[in-house]
């Protein structure tokens, strides 16, 4: 009944999970960790303000790499034509 | 008027959009699986055209026009909202993944509808379904068609019904013709077009405001909280924004305009791909478009108008043959999203509401007569619609993203992951989310507020509709075999 092929999908869809959260993480943080200061006195990284820098442009980056590493080390290949694991 | 040398790149856009229906129709007409030959492309995407139609069908007219129209008055607050799109291109691929490939092929489900019938064996299920989609989408298709012939009425000059025909036209042409290989094949040379406009109007733009620095030094002269996250009216708090990551974000499972591709395509190297290329070119044109929206400010001073941003700082800062190919995105934007739209309404009519309640036993020609004809006569509907839009579809046009989010994240999700999760438990969820988010957006329109107790007006209704679903589907759950099911 259970199709093998659902223990991966499964540990995929809970990573999707993680890696949202850690996007929002870093995406929050940086935004309003480092930008709730007075605009007048912000620091600058490449002519942007840094806490748009780190979160938009730097976060982004750092998210894309993830998930090829994620892809490329978690994500299996399978087979969709054929009946899997299906005993029925 | 414009010059020959910005419309040319247009016309040759048009030209090979065009010649790509024609030559999809083959594989139409060759195949022996029509349906789902013609409303899936016979789930033979590989990864960049998954990648590509994934980005193209959900970046729209407002990705180029009125987001940077927005970002322009707001200021860099508006980028970091406009970033919660980013997992759009991840997260929806990776949730409904491969779980949802293995179901729809064993349930042999050419929609996002048959999925959910076979899951939840219900007819009330499909109609509402049916009807959700029907209703909203055939709205917002409205208001993206007006959306591309003004495009074309202020580039050309052309007069609003002779650039609403062309552009029905040539739409109508290859979608009616090729059906969704054509709209995935046509959809991988408008997000490419997509793709370069933003990259080249972005660097414009900032070779034209003297480089990153000294556009934010003038930003900050005219107004400090221009480069803050908060907004130029500080209007932008950090709940507000956040509650953005649901509407744009993840709730994107919800729309079956995307949903539908999932199942779309060929097998896990095209996803794993999707996945990677799809992440870029999305993070890629949304915040290259929403930033130079912001940049565009101390370029282009004094646009009192936001929807003109785009167009005017594109035909300033740029060459007009660039200019042309900029220009030719958000047409590409528009275009995109139609043509997905256009082929889910009638997938919708023919599949899940013909096939399922009219005619069961319809031959194959009979099919394919039924097919082609269903295209084409929503496509003229909608243009005759596009000519003087009624008001109530301008409303509900309004509440098409949310609202479809509302309706089918959860009974999607909890039905690919939760066995418990029944059809009392989708229908409540699916009633309750539309009509919660229904009334709450409309308090806020009518109010004239942006937001719910400070969140976006789809959070509460998409928390109300989880609730219901779960509670729902715990109580009723001896009232429904389970073992039936294959997830």
């Amino acid at each position: 009944m259970n199709d093998p092929r659902f223990k991966i999908a499964h540990r995929e869809a809970v990573i999707g999970v993680l890696l949202v959260l850690i996007n929002f993480a870093i995406w929050f943080g940086f935004a309003y960790g480092l930008g709730s200061a007075d605009p007048k006195e912000y620091t600058y990284v490449f002519g942007f303000p840094a806490w748009f820098f780190y979160s938009c442009i730097a976060g982004t980056i750092f998210m894309i790499l993830l998930i090829i590493f994620v892809i490329k080390v978690f994500f299996r290949d399978m087979l969709f034509d054929d009946e899997g694991g299906d005993k029925s | 008027m414009m010059h020959w040398q910005v419309i040319f790149p247009l016309f040759i856009f048009l030209v090979i959009i065009f010649l790509i229906g024609i030559w999809a129709n083959k594989h139409v007409m060759n195949s022996n699986s029509f349906l789902q030959e013609y409303f899936l492309g016979g789930r033979d995407m590989g990864g960049f055209l998954l990648a590509m139609t994934m980005m193209a069908t959900y970046g729209s007219a407002s990705s180029f026009i009125g987001g940077p129209g927005v970002a322009y008055n707001t200021g860099l607050g508006w980028v970091l909202l406009s970033m919660a799109q980013l997992p759009a291109g991840y997260f929806v691929l990776m949730i409904l993944g491969k779980k949802f490939a293995i179901i729809a092929r064993k349930y042999k489900a050419i929609t996002l509808i048959d999925f959910l019938r076979e899951r939840y064996q219900s007819n009330f299920v499909v109609v509402v379904s049916a009807l959700s989609i029907i209703i909203f989408l055939f709205s917002s298709m409205a208001a993206q068609w007006v959306g591309g012939a003004r495009l074309i009425e202020s580039l050309t000059g052309l007069h609003y019904t002779t650039a609403l025909f062309i552009f029905a036209a040539v739409v109508l042409v290859y979608v009616i013709i090729g059906g969704f290989r054509a709209v995935a094949l046509t959809d991988a040379v408008q997000g490419s077009v997509m793709l370069v406009g933003s990259i080249i109007l972005l660097v414009g733009t900032i070779i034209a405001g003297g480089g990153v620095s000294n556009i934010m030094h003038d930003l900050v002269a005219e107004n400090p909280k221009l480069v803050s996250p908060f907004g130029a009216d500080n209007s932008l708090t950090p709940l507000y924004v956040s509650t953005f990551w649901i509407l744009i974000g993840i709730g994107v499972i919800g729309l079956p305009q995307i949903a539908v591709r999932a199942m779309s395509y060929r097998d896990t190297k095209s996803m794993h791909a999707a996945i990677i290329i799809g992440t870029i070119a999305l993070g890629t044109v949304m915040f290259g478009m929403h930033l130079t929206g912001v940049l565009a400010r101390p370029v282009l001073p004094g646009i009192e108008i936001g929807d003109k941003v785009m167009p005017l700082l594109t035909l300033k800062v740029l060459p007009p043959y660039l200019a042309g190919i900029v220009l030719a995105a958000p047409m590409a934007a528009i275009m995109s999203t139609v043509n997905a739209l256009l082929m889910l309404v009638s997938s919708t009519i023919v599949k899940d509401i013909y096939l399922n309640f009219i005619k069961p036993k319809a031959t194959d020609p009979e099919i394919k007569r039924i097919s082609f004809l269903v295209t084409a006569v929503i496509g003229v509907a909608v243009i005759f619609v596009a000519l003087k839009p009624p008001s109530l579809l301008v409303w509900l046009n309004l509440f098409s993203f949310g609202g479809l989010e509302a309706v089918f994240v959860w009974p999607v999700v909890f039905g690919l992951y939760w066995k418990t999760g029944n059809k009392y438990g989708a229908i409540a969820s699916m009633i309750v989310g539309l009509i919660s988010y229904i009334t709450l957006y409309d308090i806020t329109l009518k109010k004239n507020i942006p937001d719910i107790l400070g969140m976006h007006p789809v959070t509460l209704p998409i928390l109300f509709a989880l609730i219901t679903y779960v509670v729902i589907s715990i109580f009723t759950r001896h009232k429904v075999n389970q073992k039936q099911h294959i997830i």
